[in-house]
């Protein structure tokens, strides 16, 4: 079953006619995901790598029936781009680009609201369903199928966490990037509530980092609510506070935000964190038993 | 729009790596003023020469010299004094400028002072804080008032936590005149202070938004006792995605107030911020540059720097990477950990090996690569005849790169 995508998933790239559009969208598409066009406005009614191009999300989703969008959008038209498809009632939007600004953020937030569309991101790898579809740049090579679902605010360790899992043989049902900046469409409890009612997903991988509270506030959810095991990491341990560590939301600040008081609010809510990003793989093992 | 931007990992990371752009006490009052926010009548200046004419211009009398350095705690360092002649002023100014101040936020090495601000003196009768940031939680603006104004107010918050009002600005109306009042009358101010609050806090919350800044503090926020409010002290930082429609912002960047190598290497779009250690680390993604910094420590070592070179990083940046690194006279080996996604390790490894001959680095590197084409990486690293170590997982490297730095020198 997995979640946000899957073997139904019909993909439609909003900046597909861009480099990085391009380049990702092929992979997906290698990746055995049905993409079914891209939207830049003003190209509309011509095909690029034989993909029909529309000037609008509606137009391609009127044609298409796309179910799912994925932005490689450049910044300063990113917020709109995010509005444009939810009007057009997409039920996911997947928004790679990085460096948004946060007042076109605050508007994006605004136009959702009460609106049926799911943001992922932005400034996130985006999403992959292990063996059936993927929207965004995490590498389809390095997932395998299996029962893990993964949600993280960082590209590259997500990676990690895929990788050190098939080493101990675990594959993966859905990881989620849900990004690096301070105002993401969907957050960690956003992400657990899914994989709490996807019966293939037996336990989740949760990697944060500094800035914020969204891991505490995950914490006291998992406490609460969330029956599965959690395997946790929190990246930062070392930062610097009032220095913003590459991700925008990536900052200790005012003495808030601290890796050591979001690894205690997950360990006391039953999490096991892993101190060690080098060990995240091994804990699911120990979690589980195996 | 979209093809003018040729979105692309390099141009991408271009927008957005420039270092957040913080500014001095006197550009903040400047900006805040071109909202209408009320600030006391100063000059800011670069040399001490001119200070009694400045201080005799201001009002003659009073007069307050203020040292401008990017870190707060200047008083207490003694770099704010207040003169009671022009000529008591050119005294102050003559020692504070070109001092090191060394403050709480400076760290031990201070920093010099280049730049002075002279304020006329005011009379004080209260003094208030204010500040506007953006509240993840509720993606909302939210302000943050307190009648506690003048003290750190982390400090305040902790042992007073009653003391700090908030109010969170809903983001289809913006601030409301009332939530202004509530605050207002939440500090104690009667009828006609609280009619100024509201005032300066709409042309606050304008100048926030209107500059894309993500904070603008006001401490103290003070009342004279002619019954005037105004800013005597103000911090404003911009959201460095925006500042591509600011242009005049950013020219408001004192770069001798950075680290010079962090300056570089925003030149080149690396992500990278000096530390204290010895171990240079070089790793793609902000996150698993955070991790491998934090592994360096579990495993007994001492972080260098962060620095992340992109997903989309090449030779070039790898190249560009080194001499950041190189550049740091305490590293003594270098962590490199790249998980390979959409870079290629062997493409990596070519990388590495030419900026190591190229720049003829010395000190022993620890390389831990994953992902696409390893093998292949790590065959044209074991016979390029360069003194590279490499490891299987982060942990093993940490442990390696951890005992050659802190191995004698001579035996590395």
């Amino acid at each position: 079953m997995a979640v946000l995508l899957d073997r139904n998933t019909r993909l439609v790239v909003q900046g597909l006619t861009g480099r990085e559009g391009t380049f990702h969208a092929k992979a997906a598409a290698a990746y055995g995901t049905t993409v079914v066009g891209g939207v830049t406005p003003g190209k509309g009614g011509t095909t690029h790598e034989d993909w029909p191009i529309f000037n609008s999300v509606h137009d391609a989703v009127r044609e298409t029936g796309a179910n799912a969008s994925v932005l490689f959008v450049p910044p300063p038209a990113a917020a709109d781009a995010i509005m444009e498809a939810t009007d057009a009632g997409i039920p996911l939007a997947v928004c790679i680009t990085e460096g948004i600004p946060t007042v076109d953020m605050l508007k994006v937030w605004t136009f959702m609201e009460g609106k049926k569309t799911r943001l992922v991101g932005p400034n996130c790898p985006g999403v992959i369903t292990a063996g059936q579809a993927k929207a965004g740049i995490i590498p389809g090579h390095i997932c395998k199928e299996g029962r893990i679902g993964i949600v993280s605010k960082s590209g590259t360790l997500t990676y990690e966490a895929i990788h050190q899992l098939s080493k101990q043989g675990m594959g993966q049902t859905t990881c989620i990037g849900i990004g690096g900046d301070p105002l993401i469409g969907t957050n960690f409890i956003d992400a657990l509530r899914l994989f709490a009612g996807d019966p293939d997903t037996e336990a989740v991988i949760m990697i944060g980092e500094i800035g914020g509270t969204a891991e505490q506030e995950a914490a006291a959810y998992i406490k609460s609510e969330f029956k599965k095991p959690v395997v946790g990491f929190i990246a930062g341990q070392t930062a610097p506070p009032g220095r913003r560590m590459g991700h925008a939301g990536a900052i200790i600040a005012g003495g808030q935000g601290t890796a050591a008081e979001k690894m205690e609010a997950l360990t006391k809510a039953g999490v096991r964190v892993a101190k060690s990003p080098a060990d995240m793989g091994a804990a699911m093992k120990e979690v589980l038993g195996r | 729009m979209y093809d003018r931007w040729l979105f692309d990992l390099a141009n991408r990371r271009q927008l957005t790596y420039i270092l957040p752009v913080k500014i001095h006490e006197y550009q903040a009052k400047a900006v805040l003023a071109r909202f209408g926010v009320p600030v006391p009548r100063s000059e800011v200046t670069f040399s001490a020469d001119n200070v009694a004419d400045i201080a005799r211009k201001l009002g003659g009398n009073i007069s307050v010299v203020k040292a401008q350095i990017h870190a707060g705690g200047r008083g207490k360092g003694g770099g704010v004094k207040v003169a009671k002649s022009p000529e008591e002023a050119q005294q102050f100014a003559k020692s504070i400028l070109g001092m090191t101040l060394v403050t709480h936020q400076t760290g031990p090495a201070g920093k010099k002072v280049g730049r002075l601000l002279i304020e006329e003196g005011l009379q004080i009768d209260r003094e208030l804080y204010v500040s506007i940031v953006i509240d993840r939680a509720s993606a909302s603006p939210v302000i943050i008032a307190s009648a506690a104004g003048g003290m750190d107010i982390e400090e305040v918050a902790a042992s007073h936590p009653e003391k700090i009002l908030r109010e969170t600005v809903q983001r289809g109306t913006g601030l409301l005149p009332f939530e202004s009042r509530k605050l207002a009358f939440g500090m104690g101010l009667d009828g006609a202070a609280a009619g100024k609050f509201v005032k300066v806090l709409a042309s606050l919350y304008e100048a926030f938004m209107a500059t894309d800044a993500s904070m603008i503090e006001i401490n103290p926020l003070v009342l004279t006792k002619e019954g005037n409010l105004l800013a005597l002290d103000a911090k404003v930082s911009f959201d460095d995605s925006a500042l591509y429609r600011h242009p005049e912002l950013k020219e408001l960047r004192d770069e001798s107030e950075e680290d010079p190598l962090e300056v570089e290497a925003s030149k080149f779009s690396l992500n990278y911020i000096r530390l204290d250690g010895n171990i240079g680390c070089m790793v793609n993604g902000a996150g698993l540059a955070m991790a491998t910094m934090d592994i360096i420590k579990l495993a007994g070592g001492e972080p260098a720097n962060f620095l992340d070179v992109g997903g989309g990083a090449n030779a070039e940046q790898i190249r560009n990477a080194f001499k950041i690194l190189m550049s740091d006279a305490n590293v003594e080996a270098v962590l490199i950990n790249i998980f390979g996604g959409i870079l290629r390790c062997d493409v990596l490894a070519q990388g590495v090996i030419a900026a190591v001959k190229d720049l003829g680095v010395l000190v022993p590197i620890v390389i831990r690569m994953e992902g696409t084409n390893v093998e292949e990486g790590k065959r044209l690293l074991q016979e390029s005849g360069l003194n590279f170590a490499t490891a299987d997982s982060m942990g093993e490297a940490a442990s390696k790169v951890v005992a050659l730095a802190a191995a004698p020198k001579g035996t590395k």
